[in-house]
C-alpha cells in the first residue's frame, strides 16, 4: 500500500491498492450458424455515470428507476458494440433486460440477438463502451463457439478484435455429444433408477403359488440357476429400453413432436414408481421387456430435453443426435455390466433379496414418489 | 432431468422501488457538486488544461477518499488531448505520474516526473511523489535525494516528515519517532488530513518497535480526527489482528465491504472468530481477485497472497504472489508477506531477497525480526 509523503506538504496523495474493482463489464457472446445470442453485464454505477439512472437524485438506483430507462440503455450500449462476420456487420437487437449481483454491486444485465447475413468463419467485435469516459475500463468476453469457450479482454488499446471461428472437426463434435449422452445417464439419476427397478429381478426367477420360501429368503421368488437367462432377461430390457427411448429422442429433437416438460417428467417419475412397485406386487412377470420399451419412449423425452439445452449444432443435427444416444447407450452399457455380475454373484443371499431387491424397490419408489409430487406440483423436497 | 447445480442468475426484480445499487456518494453532495461543475465546464472546453488539471485532481481526491479505481479512469479521460503527446505540459506529466504509479506502473511515473523536474526543479508535488515511489521502491538513497530537494520548498513538518520516514527505515527509528513526534506537536497549523498521516506513521514506527501502548495511542488519537481514511483503517485492523483483537476489528470495518484491503482484514478477523458472515466474505474476495487477474491486474498481489495464505491456506500460491509482489513493492508489510509464505511453504530460500533487503536497511521490525529467525530456525515454532 503506497500513499505520498504528500500529505505532508500539499493536498495530493498518491494512491494504492486501496481500491475496489475497477470498472469492468462481463460480455459472452454464443455463435450459432448466422445467429449470435449475447448476454452483457454493465455496472449500473458505469451506467449511472455514462447516462445518468439516478433521476430523483437521492443515491439510489432503484428498479423503476433503471426500467424506465432500459431504451437508452440498449441503444447507448448498442451503439458502442459492432459485430461484423466475415466482414458483413450483424445489427444487434436488445431482447431481454435483468439485473445480477456481482461482487462488486448490481449489474444491468441485456441479453441481445445479432443476425448475420450467413454463417461465417471471421467474428469481429469492436468494443467502445465506457473507454471515453474511463480510459482504464475493460471488457471481458467469454466468447462460445461448437462447444469450445475462450475469452478476451477489450481495452482502449485492443478494441478492435478478430476471432477464428474454426470449425471443429466432425469427430470431435461426435466425441462432445457421445461425452455428453453418457454423463446424462449417469447423472440422471431417474433413468438409472428405472432401469435398475427393471433390472433387479432379473437374477431371480417367479415361483409357483404355494411353494415354501428357502429359510431367511423371500416368498415368491428363487434365484436362477444358471447366467443365461439372467443375461438374456437383460439383454432384452436394455434392448427395448434402448429402441424405445431413441425414437422418441430423434423424434422430439427433429422436432416432429413436442410434449411439455412437465407432463414428460412426471411421467417418467410414474414410471419409475410403477417399475419399482412391480418387484413388491408383481404385475407384469413375462416380458419385462415390454414394460421396458413402452416406459422408454417416455424416457426419450427426458433426454430430448437434455439435447436441447444443450443447444444442437445447425449444421451437424444428426452427428450430435447419434453420438448423444450412442453416449447414452455406452453409459447404460456400463452400469448394465457393473451391475449383473454383482446381482447373479449375490442372487441367493439373504442380503440381496431382502436388502437390494426387496429394500432397494421399496427405496425407489419412496424415491421417485418424491420426484412425481416435485414434478407434477413443481415443488422442491430434494436437493438432487 | 434434474439440474444438480444451481448458479445465481439474472433476473427480473417485481418491485420498482427495489434498490438495486446505493451510489457511494449522493448527487447532491458538495465534492461531486462541484466535480459535475468541472465537468460540465471541460466538456465546453475540452481543450482547457487548467480546468482538466483541476477536475484530474479532484477525481483523484475521491480515488483515494472511497478507495475506488474508477475514479483515476475519469481522471485520465479528462486529460485526454496530452494524455498521448509526446510533450505534454508539465502539470500534465505530473498528473500522469500520479495516475500511473496508482496502477504500480512505477517506472512510468519515474520517467513523466524526471521530465517534470528538469523544467521546474521547485515543483515540491513532484518531489514528493518521486520521494514515495523510491521508497516503495526501496531505494533509499534516490527517496534521501528527493528529501533534501524537497525540503526548501515545503514547511519545516514536512520536511522533517520526508526524512524521519526514511531513517525509521533504516536503522534510525528511536531517534526519527521521536522527532516526528517532536515536530507534530510544533506544527499548531497542521491540517487534520496532514496530522491523521503523521499520526499513522507514527503508530506504525511504534508498532515496528513493538511498543504497543505508544502505537495505541497514536492509532487512537488519529481515529479521533474523524477523517475517513481508509490507510488508517487497514493499518489500526493489521495491528488489532496481530494482537488477537478481531471483535474489535469487527466493530470497526463492518461496513467497509466496498474495499478490498478493508474487506480482506474484516474477513480475516471473522475467521478468527468463526463469524458467520466470514465465508460470504471470502467468496466475495476470491470473486473479485479472479476478476483482477482476468483483467490483467496485478496491484492486489500483497493482498491475495495473504488471502490465499491465510484464508485458503494454499502457501506454495501465496509465495507466488509474494515473489510476485516484491518484485514491485518492497515496504515492510511487502517484506512480512513474503516471509510469512515462505516459511508456511517451507521455501526459506524464497526469503532471500527480503533478508538481504532487512540487513540492508538494519529495518527494526521485531515481527519481520522474529520471522526472519523461525526462517534461519524452522524448529522454534510458530509465531
Amino acid at each position: 500500500m503506497i500513499r505520498a509523503v504528500c500529505c505532508l506538504a500539499l493536498a495530493l496523495c498518491a494512491g494504492g491498492a486501496l481500491a475496489h474493482k475497477p470498472s469492468d463489464s462481463y460480455l459472452s457472446i454464443a455463435v450459432d450458424g448466422d445467429k449470435l445470442h449475447g448476454q452483457w453485464d454493465i455496472a449500473l454505477r458505469d451506467l449511472d455515470f455514462a447516462i445518468g439512472l439516478d433521476s430523483n437524485g437521492d443515491g439510489d438506483i432503484t428498479w423503476g428507476e433503471v426500467r424506465s430507462r432500459h431504451a437508452e440503455i440498449a441503444a447507448y450500449a448498442r451503439a458502442r458494440l459492432t459485430v461484423t462476420l466475415d466482414g458483413t456487420p450483424c445489427p444487434l437487437r436488445a431482447t431481454e433486460h435483468l439485473v445480477d449481483l456481482h461482487s462488486d454491486g448490481t449489474y444491468a444485465v441485456m441479453r441481445f440477438e445479432a443476425q448475420c447475413a450467413k454463417p461465417g468463419a471471421a467474428l469481429e467485435l469492436g468494443y467502445n463502451l465506457f473507454f471515453d469516459l474511463d480510459p482504464q475500463h475493460k471488457g471481458l468476453l467469454r466468447l462460445e463457439y461448437a462447444g469450445a469457450t475462450r475469452t478476451a479482454i477489450f481495452s482502449p488499446e485492443t478494441a478492435r478484435q478478430r476471432f477464428e471461428l474454426a470449425r471443429p472437426s466432425r469427430l470431435m463434435q461426435f466425441f462432445d455429444y457421445s461425452r455428453e449422452g453418457v454423463w446424462h445417464i449417469w447423472m440422471g439419476f431417474d433413468h438409472i433408477l428405472f432401469l435398475l427397478s427393471l433390472l433387479l429381478p432379473a437374477v431371480l426367477i417367479r415361483r409357483a403359488r404355494g411353494a415354501m420360501a428357502q429359510p431367511g429368503l423371500i416368498r415368491g421368488w428363487r434365484a436362477v440357476d444358471r447366467f443365461k437367462p439372467a443375461f438374456w432377461e437383460v439383454f432384452q430390457i436394455v434392448t427395448a429400453f434402448t429402441i424405445a427411448h431413441s425414437i422418441t429422442l430423434s423424434l422430439a429433437a427433429l422436432g416432429v413432436i413436442t410434449l411439455p416438460t412437465r407432463l414428460t417428467e412426471s411421467a417418467i417419475a410414474l414410471s419409475v414408481i410403477l417399475a419399482a412397485l412391480n418387484n413388491l406386487y408383481p404385475l407384469f412377470q413375462r416380458r419385462r421387456w415390454m414394460v421396458a420399451f413402452a416406459f422408454g419412449l417416455i424416457h426419450g423425452f427426458g433426454f430430448a430435453s437434455v439435447l436441447a439445452d444443450l443447444g444442437l449444432p445447425r449444421d451437424a443435427l444428426l452427428l450430435a443426435l447419434v453420438g448423444f444416444n450412442l453416449g447414452v447407450e455406452v453409459g447404460q452399457l456400463v452400469i448394465v455390466s457393473a451391475f449383473l455380475p454383482t446381482a447373479y454373484a449375490l442372487r441367493r443371499t439373504a442380503f440381496y433379496q431382502r436388502m437390494i431387491f426387496l429394500g432397494g424397490s421399496a427405496l425407489i419408489c419412496v424415491v421417485a414418489t418424491g420426484w412425481l409430487i416435485e414434478r407434477a406440483f413443481n415443488l422442491k423436497l430434494f436437493v438432487f | 432431468m434434474y439440474a444438480l447445480v444451481t448458479v445465481a442468475a439474472p433476473r427480473v426484480p417485481t418491485a420498482d422501488t427495489e434498490v438495486l445499487e446505493r451510489l457511494p456518494v449522493r448527487p447532491n453532495d458538495p465534492s461531486m457538486r462541484e466535480i459535475r461543475e468541472l465537468r460540465d465546464s471541460l466538456a465546453r472546453e475540452p481543450q482547457n488544461l487548467d480546468l482538466a488539471i483541476r477536475l484530474a485532481r479532484r477525481y483523484f481526491e475521491q480515488a483515494l477518499a472511497q478507495g475506488d479505481p474508477r475514479y483515476v479512469g475519469y481522471a485520465q479521460a479528462a486529460l485526454k488531448p496530452w494524455w498521448d503527446v509526446r510533450d505534454p505540459p508539465t502539470s500534465v506529466l505530473v498528473m500522469r505520474a500520479t495516475l500511473v504509479q496508482y496502477r504500480h506502473d512505477f517506472p512510468a511515473a519515474l520517467a513523466d516526473l524526471d521530465r517534470a523536474l528538469d523544467r521546474e526543479p521547485d515543483n515540491a508535488r513532484a518531489w514528493s511523489l518521486r520521494m514515495v515511489i523510491h521508497l516503495v521502491q526501496a531505494d533509499y538513497e534516490a527517496a534521501r535525494r528527493d528529501c533534501a530537494a524537497f525540503a526548501p520548498l515545503v514547511d519545516e513538518l514536512s520536511a522533517t516528515g520526508c526524512v524521519a520516514f526514511i531513517d525509521g527505515l533504516t536503522g534510525g527509528a528511536r531517534k526519527s519517532l521521536a522527532a516526528l513526534d517532536r515536530a507534530l506537536a510544533r506544527a499548531r497549523d497542521a491540517s487534520a488530513e496532514q496530522r491523521v498521516w503523521l499520526l499513522e506513521r507514527l503508530a506504525e514506527m511504534a508498532w515496528r518497535l513493538n511498543d504497543t501502548k505508544l502505537a495505541e495511542q497514536y492509532f487512537k488519537r488519529a481515529l479521533a480526527l474523524g477523517i475517513t481514511d481508509g490507510f488508517l483503517l487497514a493499518a489500526y485492523a493489521d495491528f488489532l489482528l496481530d494482537y488477537g483483537r478481531a471483535p474489535e476489528v469487527i466493530t470497526l470495518l463492518k461496513d467497509w465491504t466496498l474495499a478490498d484491503p478493508l474487506l480482506l482484514r474484516l474477513a480475516l478477523a471473522e475467521q478468527a472468530v468463526n463469524a458467520p458472515t466470514a465465508r460470504a466474505h471470502q467468496a466475495t474476495l476470491a470473486d473479485r481477485y479472479a476478476a483482477a487477474r482476468l483483467r490483467g491486474d496485478t496491484t492486489h498481489e500483497q493482498e491475495e497472497s495473504r488471502f490465499t495464505l491465510q484464508m485458503l491456506n494454499q502457501p506454495a500460491e501465496a509465495l507466488r504472489l509474494a515473489l510476485s509482489n516484491w518484485r514491485i513493492q518492497k515496504e515492510p508489510r511487502d517484506a512480512r508477506v513474503l516471509l510469512e509464505a515462505s516459511l508456511a511453504a517451507r521455501r526459506p530460500d524464497a526469503a532471500q531477497p527480503v533478508l538481504d533487503w532487512m540487513r540492508e536497511t538494519r529495518i527494526e521490525d521485531w515481527y519481520l525480526q522474529r520471522l526472519a529467525d523461525q526462517l534461519a530456525n524452522p524448529r522454534k515454532g510458530a509465531p
